[in-house]
């Protein structure tokens, strides 16, 4: 691109920015921008780097707990886990690549979270992903399913951290804009954390990793766009990762880290050179000058342009130590990495480049991050969706055959085929695998351990965004209590449409809202996360998607709960009070081929006394098997339950007053189901009344059937073989 | 000089991404495609001007690196 | 028993081996860099699991030809006990000190899960702690590891008790569905002629305490505190 191009409103619109925010631009420099400069605002600006049109909402979320040292803000969130140990978690979207190129898509992303984590000093030691995906029957989803897990686990099984959890769900709002959320856990010493912001007058700024090269230029800028159909077209502005280099780059990283040498340190994720540099150095109060000519460069010919816009992967901008050059760079030839100083710290308050003798850029710091533009978006409500009512409901034609039905929809069977993809065991500290609730990750070298998962339900979300919102925080909240772990703080990912229609703006408000009443009720709050906007194709937008990545802390792993029921003649039992909620449930979507009706109520009272009342009888070594209620409800927890641990279950029939597939795959929130040694029921029971939480027994465990009062048994074998066989015969038939 | 290495898996040897491309070609509707074998080609950039040199070099490249010769076939294209 | 785990720009089991052969030898093994020849004698020397050099160009292909398998080699012709394990199987292919070779997953994707072995040699260094024909499980996470050799290869691998594991059903049947990779007759691991080179893809580190899911893969690591001690 030629630095001498004239900046017409076609190069300005281009760019992404509006007539607006152009002349917001001269007013900030005092002059027309260079080519340069526009590109630099264009990506600063962006969607992407500065929630323009979510900060307002993102403030209302609670960030601070006696336990978090690093809320939002940083490259990732960081709490404290006791004995001088951080836990330092973000989860991070990669939806537009990963649907235009699904293999390099997915396994950037993954790459990108890793070095928001590992750039604060911490061991990535797990990896999660929710994935969402168009309807099965729409000619592009296999595709994107086969190319988004290869290339997860192509980057995340080559770095040697173990995938542990996630989730896949199907809908055809995903059609033209899969979501793919990535979520990186690592572990650092509490007083070895890193940050970005940049410090000392004439310090050198360096850069480390791979080579820059032409890839993904405007990936910032494609990340805050709707796409249309013509947008396959896009593929060169596609990034391909190197886990390998990643690999060398994490552990190069980690032995700097180990000594003394680091002021400040920054990954080059989206808009590389440009958001690192002035990120760190706005945060830094201070200025920043680079030599572009020393940047390392794969390609010849390079612009400024070019290269301050490039979105190469697995490199890493940091500040040293003034005199700390020559061992940082040892460090990194070991590693065969590229290492060059290429500025200084300053104190401009400018963001200044030079190329080729002379300056490119000139741009003061303020307007490109602090004082970025912000919008205080119309919204309007969600219109509140009508209560279904269960007696309306038809009722199945056997409760089996619609349980079976469920276990094999794309949004409840087994997800086997994907997570054997992952190595999910490397590091050998995965204490309880993908399959279950959480997954249970040891602190390496103690007996620590942290439950993590994530969760979002959807359908909810677009039915009652509010309630949605609270739901998918108390769903991650539930999962994590029923391994016996104390939840702690939340990542999220926030993925919506197009911003500028006010009926989706106003489901991000309501989520926000929900989300922000869940982390208060039960002390929860957010340290990190991402805003994915412009989820849409040809103006219809995703369903609202606010996924949130959860983590939580067992002090003794050898206390944990998982889902497979352990004996037969064992009791099982129900926490949680049961309506029948089936409006906006699984069994309305899939059995009654019904998408309507308000999303059951999130009682935040009911969900931490009932949780804590669970958590407290696992660690009371009281639990046997303990499993959360969740999609497709009662029936569905219990059938997971013994397929998991191979043994059949009796349940009662419903009670009176409620009908029997309300009663059994109503999704009402706050339950679990429990496995009980009939010895321990008694005290269990009176210490449930006592806590005034609902507690009731269905059933008792054994056989190799699931037989629900006088119905005919269901056989776990003809129940596994729908649950096992549906992902792998739909990607199989291709 | 430019060398262009293209090696290949060995008849006999089962080749299980080229019997994937088979079946997905004739998903697409292209007929009488009897046979896939996928290689790689890797290219070289050599200073060495002598082509009988540069030919020999190679080979040794091919033998202890480039070619697994358990499974693998190699055949080098110099071009200049 | 002093042993040494090798590290390849990569690597990434390097950890969990150490951390099972201390545990199991009861002595921290030496670490050893990818390029250093020159390091102190060992009774063991163990190939971490891993993506050495990325498996660019070839799994293994690389990490064979790096300075430290010169030594090793030369190690494992005097006699000195070479383990390889899921990457480090493909190193010793490669570097022709295990016959055959090991190519892409049959299925084509990487395969993450517990499978079941058949003890088939229990007389060796590696495996004199289990009963021959015993049905253990262990964990397999590899792209590559459909074990290929040609007939005459695979017969004298057979007839001179050189295949130590195969994939079996829970049952110990080697049969195709408890083949996680394509391997010729299930072959998940072998010995060299002279007994002291194994190279196996599953990964007997990974099933050492009953936290992580199961100890079978105890009886390796005791088997060779029983030869080499």
């Amino acid at each position: 691109m030629n630095k001498h191009v004239k900046i017409t409103p076609e190069i300005v619109a281009e760019h992404g920015l509006t007539a607006e925010e152009y002349e917001r631009v001269k007013r900030a420099l005092g002059r027309e921008p260079n080519i340069t400069e526009l590109g630099i605002f264009s990506v600063m600006w962006s969607e992407h780097c500065s929630y323009k049109s979510s900060r307002v909402w993102l403030k209302k979320l609670p960030t601070k707990a006696p336990w978090v040292i690093q809320g939002p803000g940083e490259n990732a969130g960081v709490i404290d886990i006791g004995d001088g140990l951080a836990a330092i978690f973000k989860m991070e979207s990669h939806n537009h690549p990963s649907f235009i190129e699904p293999y390099q898509g997915a396994a950037t992303g993954v790459g990108g979270i890793l070095r928001d984590v590992f750039t604060m000093g911490a061991r990535p030691i797990a990896n999660l992903n929710a994935l969402r995906f168009g309807s099965p029957d729409h000619p592009k989803t296999r595709h994107l399913v086969s190319g988004v897990v290869a290339g997860i686990g192509g980057y995340g099984n080559c770095v040697g951290v173990p995938t542990i959890a996630g989730e896949c769900t199907f809908h055809a709002s995903y059609n033209g804009n899969i979501l793919v959320n990535a979520m990186t856990v690592g572990l650092a010493p509490t007083d070895k954390i890193f940050y970005s912001a940049a410090a000392g007058v004439g310090n050198p700024v360096v850069y480390v990793g791979s080579k820059t090269g032409r890839d993904g230029i405007h990936g910032a800028t494609m990340a805050s766009a709707e796409f249309s159909d013509d947008s396959e077209e896009k593929r060169p502005t596609v990034q391909v990762g190197d886990p390998f280099t990643e690999k060398l780059l994490i552990e190069a990283c980690l032995e700097l880290m180990a000594s003394d040498a680091i002021v400040a340190i920054q990954d080059m994720g989206a808009a590389g050179l440009t958001s690192s540099s002035v990120e760190m150095a706005s945060k830094g109060g201070v200025g920043i000058e680079l030599v572009l000519d020393h940047v390392p460069q794969r390609e010849t010919h390079m612009t400024a342009y070019e290269m301050m816009l490039s979105e190469s992967q697995e490199r890493m901008l940091m500040v040293l130590k003034p005199g700390s050059e020559a061992k940082a760079e040892a460090i990194f030839k070991k590693w065969d990495l590229d290492f060059a100083v290429i500025g200084r710290i300053t104190d401009s308050g400018h963001l200044v480049l030079r190329h080729q003798g002379a300056v490119v850029a000139d741009i003061p710091l303020g307007p490109l991050a602090d004082d970025a533009p912000v919008y205080e978006r119309p919204w309007e409500p969600t219109p509140p969706p009508a209560e279904v009512r269960a007696a309306d409901m038809p009722a199945p034609a056997s409760l089996g055959a619609a349980l079976t039905t469920l276990l094999g929809t794309p949004d409840l069977c087994s997800k086997r085929w994907i997570w054997e993809q992952y190595d999910h065991m490397v590091m050998g500290d995965t204490v309880i695998r993908p399959g279950g609730d959480a997954a249970l990750v040891r602190v390496h070298g103690t007996k620590k351990g942290l439950a993590v998962t994530t969760d979002c339900t959807p359908r909810y979300c677009e039915a009652d965004p509010r309630a949605g919102g609270a739901q998918a925080v108390a769903e991650t909240w539930r999962n994590i209590t029923a391994t016996g772990a104390t939840p702690l703080a939340i990542t999220d990912c926030m993925n919506f449409g197009n911003p500028q229609r006010p009926r989706i703006m106003g489901q991000f408000a309501a989520c926000i809202e929900g989300m922000a009443e869940a982390c208060r009720a039960l002390d929860y709050p957010v340290v990190s996360g991402n805003v994915s906007l412009y989820n849409e194709t040809n103006g219809k937008g995703v369903q609202p998607t606010p996924a949130i990545g959860g983590v939580g802390l067992l002090a003794d792993i050898d206390k944990r709960a998982t889902i497979d029921l352990k004996d037969d003649g064992h009791v099982l039992a129900l926490v949680g009070e049961t309506q029948g909620h089936l409006g906006a449930s699984l069994y309305l979507r899939e059995i009654a081929g019904r998408e309507e009706g308000a999303p059951p109520s999130v009682d935040l009272t009911a969900e931490r006394r009932n949780g804590d009342f669970v958590r407290q009888a696992i660690l009371q070594g009281k639990i046997k098997a303990c499993h959360d209620v969740a999609d497709g409800g009662v029936l569905v927890a219990v059938a997971e339950m013994a397929l998991a641990g191979k043994r059949g279950a009796t349940l009662k029939a419903a009670p009176a007053g409620i009908p029997a597939h309300a009663y059994f795959f109503g999704e009402d929130q706050a339950r679990y189901v429990l496995e009980i040694a009939p010895a321990d029921l008694p005290a269990l029971e009176a210490s449930a009344t006592a806590a005034g939480v609902p507690f009731a027994v269905i059933g008792e465990s054994g056989g190799q059937a699931l037989t629900i009062g006088s119905e005919p048994p269901i056989s776990l074998g003809e129940l596994r073989h729908t649950h096992e066989s549906w992902l792998p015969s739909y990607m199989g038939a291709a | 000089m430019k060398a262009r290495v293209h090696v290949t898996l060995k008849n006999g040897v089962l080749d299980p991404q080229g019997k994937a491309i088979q079946h997905a070609l004739s998903a697409l509707g292209f007929a009488g495609v009897e046979d896939v074998r996928q290689g790689k080609v890797i290219e070289l950039e050599l200073t060495e001007a002598d082509e009988a040199r540069a030919r020999a070099a190679v080979e040794e490249m091919c033998k202890k690196l480039l070619a697994n010769t358990v499974i693998e076939n190699y055949a080098i294209d110099l071009v200049r | 028993m002093r042993s040494a785990v090798v590290v390849f720009p990569a690597s990434n089991c390097d950890r969990d081996m150490m951390v099972a052969l201390e545990k199991l030898t009861g002595r921290p093994p030496l670490k050893v860099w990818h390029g250093d020849a020159n390091f102190p004698e060992v009774d063991l020397i163990a190939l971490p699991g891993g993506f050495s050099f990325g498996d660019y160009l070839r799994a293994g292909a690389m990490a064979a030809r790096s300075p430290v398998m010169r030594e090793v080699i030369a190690r494992a012709k005097k006699g000195v006990a070479v383990m390889g394990i899921c990457n480090g199987f493909q190193v010793l292919t490669e570097a022709g000190l295990l016959p055959g070779a090991l190519m892409r997953n049959a299925a084509l994707k990487f395969v993450c899960r517990d499978v079941h072995l058949k003890v088939e040699e229990s007389q060796s260094a590696f495996t004199n702690r289990y009963a021959q024909g015993q049905v253990i499980r262990i964990p397999v996470a590899h792209h590559d590891g459909n074990y290929f050799a040609d007939a005459d290869t695979l017969d004298r691998l057979e007839n001179e008790g050189q295949v130590v594991f195969r994939y079996c059903d829970e049952a110990g049947n080697a049969s195709m569905d408890a083949n996680p990779n394509g391997s010729q007759r299930n072959i998940a691991g072998i010995l060299n002629e002279r007994g002291n080179v194994l190279g196996m893809m599953p990964h007997p580190e990974r099933l050492i305490e009953p936290a992580l899911g199961g100890s079978d893969g105890r009886g390796f690591f005791e088997s060779l505190v029983e030869a080499l001690h």
